[in-house]
């Protein structure tokens, strides 16, 4: 009988203790939210952690690009304007494995774009991709990345021309390395250059991300070149008549055009009160730079991991 | 092999596989096989490589672990529970109850590599749905991780030949620590000068170096293993492993027992 009660008594304090525990410790978290948050990277020395790893520096490396992954998710997340810790982390993950791909694809991807996009640091993304360059000589798609950055957060067309010639001449370089060199080097900044540039990442990635972006990126061109060609045709009008159309509808009709043009996902496009052609639904294409109402302020590209 | 030293590696074998500690080391090398599935899903592009690189760490550490806590106590538990009087009372020599003690406990690490292995190809089908031509790489480095364990198993029993089980088993990890450092150590000596010089470049070949024997993230990224490479590894952890056998039966031939 008494043995009976000690066991009750024991299970009740168990799961009491434990219960209140928990809610103390979700109490504590609560509180020092700021101090969990902080960016800390105990060990920031390639050289040590491949010396402590016993020889297991590949299982190292996966385990920092994991880290490096989730700091980069959970900053991004969050909108941060600071990604300090991210390229410490990519440059320890591509030390102890030089070989790991992965790591300077999608590394240079997070460190290049500006902040909250990414750490807004191009420089250590080139610098990273041509590490990674030094050690995989015969990977296309590392010089195809690096002319990328140089591309779009630098904008240093010459360099990008280079570099993509560079890469042209590695074993199954992708046909449009040789096209993206000769046309950087003489129409940087143009659309067709950059649609060249998407198409080939759309065509070479099996990654969803990867091919998602490209597209997004694809559709947002399109629709850039369509809004300054309909608003050149809109300018005429204006001109002609003395007022700008009052629909797309009178302006496919002064055309001669059988139906309204529409964006790439079938909406037709849409006239403001000031005769501004506007996409109807810009939250469905980020990275569109025309288009859009006065003010609007573009969200975050979503993407769907499963669809392709 | 004579039939004495087959009796003993079989009963070695038979008193290893009883141990419920081995088990639960297999256990938990599958476990971790198994997350390296979860670790590659949280991160992007490396789900093959993390079940490999996971996967065969997880052998070999387990595997090390096993070595050295059941290899240190071959010798010094026949001793305790008065069973190595009994056995020596027989016709069987001391060299022959060390090489039979080794012998089974290599056998009882090939049969947890086979099925730790089998772990690593479950997670590596799960996660890339089929094998492709390099994948048989991997045979390689597990092959190469066997060879570690002969080394650790021939140490362990070395240093149990004349020390204490915890002695033994820092002994035997101190020593793996070090193998791994082994190359580090050829760079220290060509760093040094004079007696340092010498003692370093000895001290670096006299350690068992498990760097040579490491092609785990080789294999992970699908590279192929030059056959030489495979054919002196064999030889350099063969003679390494007789050895260090060499030196357990010498100290053991010598040991008083009374």
């Amino acid at each position: 009988m008494r043995s009976r009660r000690t066991t009750i008594f024991a299970t009740v304090t168990l799961v009491l203790s434990m219960t209140v525990s928990v809610f103390l410790l979700r109490n504590i978290d609560r509180m020092r939210t700021d101090n969990t948050d902080e960016d800390v990277l105990y060990i920031d020395s390639p050289k040590l952690i491949r010396k402590a790893s016993l020889g297991f520096d590949g299982l190292m490396a996966c385990i920092y690009w994991t880290r490096a992954v989730q700091y980069f998710g959970a900053r991004h997340f969050v909108r941060a304007q600071t990604y300090n810790e991210l390229a410490p982390l990519l440059e320890i993950t591509t030390a102890l494995d030089p070989n790991l791909v992965p790591a300077y694809e999608f590394g240079a991807s997070f460190l290049a774009p500006a902040p909250p996009e990414g750490a807004g640091e191009p420089k250590r993304a080139v610098q990273l991709m041509e590490y990674g360059i030094a050690h995989n000589p015969d990977n296309w798609r590392l010089y195809y990345n690096l002319g990328f950055v140089y591309y779009t957060e630098l904008k240093d067309y010459k360099h990008a021309s280079e570099i993509f010639e560079r890469g042209s001449h590695t074993p199954n370089a992708h046909p449009a390395m040789k096209v993206l060199a000769a046309r950087m080097a003489e129409n940087g900044g143009d659309v067709t250059t950059a649609r060249i540039l998407w198409s080939a990442t759309y065509q070479s990635s099996e990654d969803s991300y990867i091919r998602q972006n490209a597209s997004a990126h694809l559709r947002a061109i399109q629709i850039d070149e369509d809004v300054t060609n309909l608003q050149n045709i809109v300018t005429t009008f204006a001109n002609q008549n003395g007022r700008p159309p009052t629909s797309m509808w009178e302006l496919a009709a002064a055309e001669h055009w059988t139906d309204v043009p529409a964006d790439p996902g079938g909406v037709p496009y849409t006239l403001s009160l000031d005769g501004h052609v506007l996409v109807a639904n810009p939250d469905d294409f980020p990275f569109i730079t025309k288009g859009t109402p006065p003010g609007y302020e573009q969200g975050r590209p979503k993407f769907d991991k499963k669809a392709n | 092999m004579n039939a004495r030293i087959g009796y003993i590696a079989h009963n070695t074998f038979r008193e290893a596989v009883r141990d419920r500690v081995l088990y639960n080391l297999i256990a938990f090398a599958l476990l971790i096989s198994a997350a390296a599935i979860l670790v590659g899903q949280i991160s992007i592009d490396v789900e093959r490589l993390v079940v490999i690189n996971l996967g065969l760490t997880a052998v070999s550490l387990f595997g090390i672990v096993i070595a050295i806590f059941i290899g240190i106590g071959l010798v010094s538990k026949e001793i305790e529970k008065r069973t190595l009087y009994t056995v020596l009372s027989r016709p069987v020599r001391r060299w022959e109850f060390i090489v039979g003690k080794f012998c089974g406990l290599a056998g009882t690490l090939v049969v947890n590599t086979f099925f730790m292995a089998i772990g690593v190809f479950g997670s590596l089908v799960y996660v890339a749905h089929k094998f492709s031509r390099p994948d048989a790489w991997i045979l390689v480095a597990l092959y190469f991780i066997v060879l570690e364990f002969l080394i650790i198993c021939s140490l362990s029993l070395l240093f149990s030949s004349f020390s204490s089980p915890l002695l033994s088993a820092v002994f035997a990890f101190s020593l793996f620590a070090i193998g791994s450092f082994a190359n580090d150590l050829r760079g220290f000596a060509r760093l040094t000068h004079g007696v340092a010089r010498w003692f370093a470049i000895g001290s670096a070949y006299l350690v068992p170096n498990f760097s040579a024997l490491n092609v785990v993230n080789v294999v992970a990224h699908q590279k192929p293993i030059a056959g030489q490479l495979i054919l002196e590894n064999t030889l350099y952890a063969l003679l390494y492993t007789v050895g260090a056998l060499s030196g357990a039966v010498l100290i053991f031939e010598r040991r008083n027992l009374k």
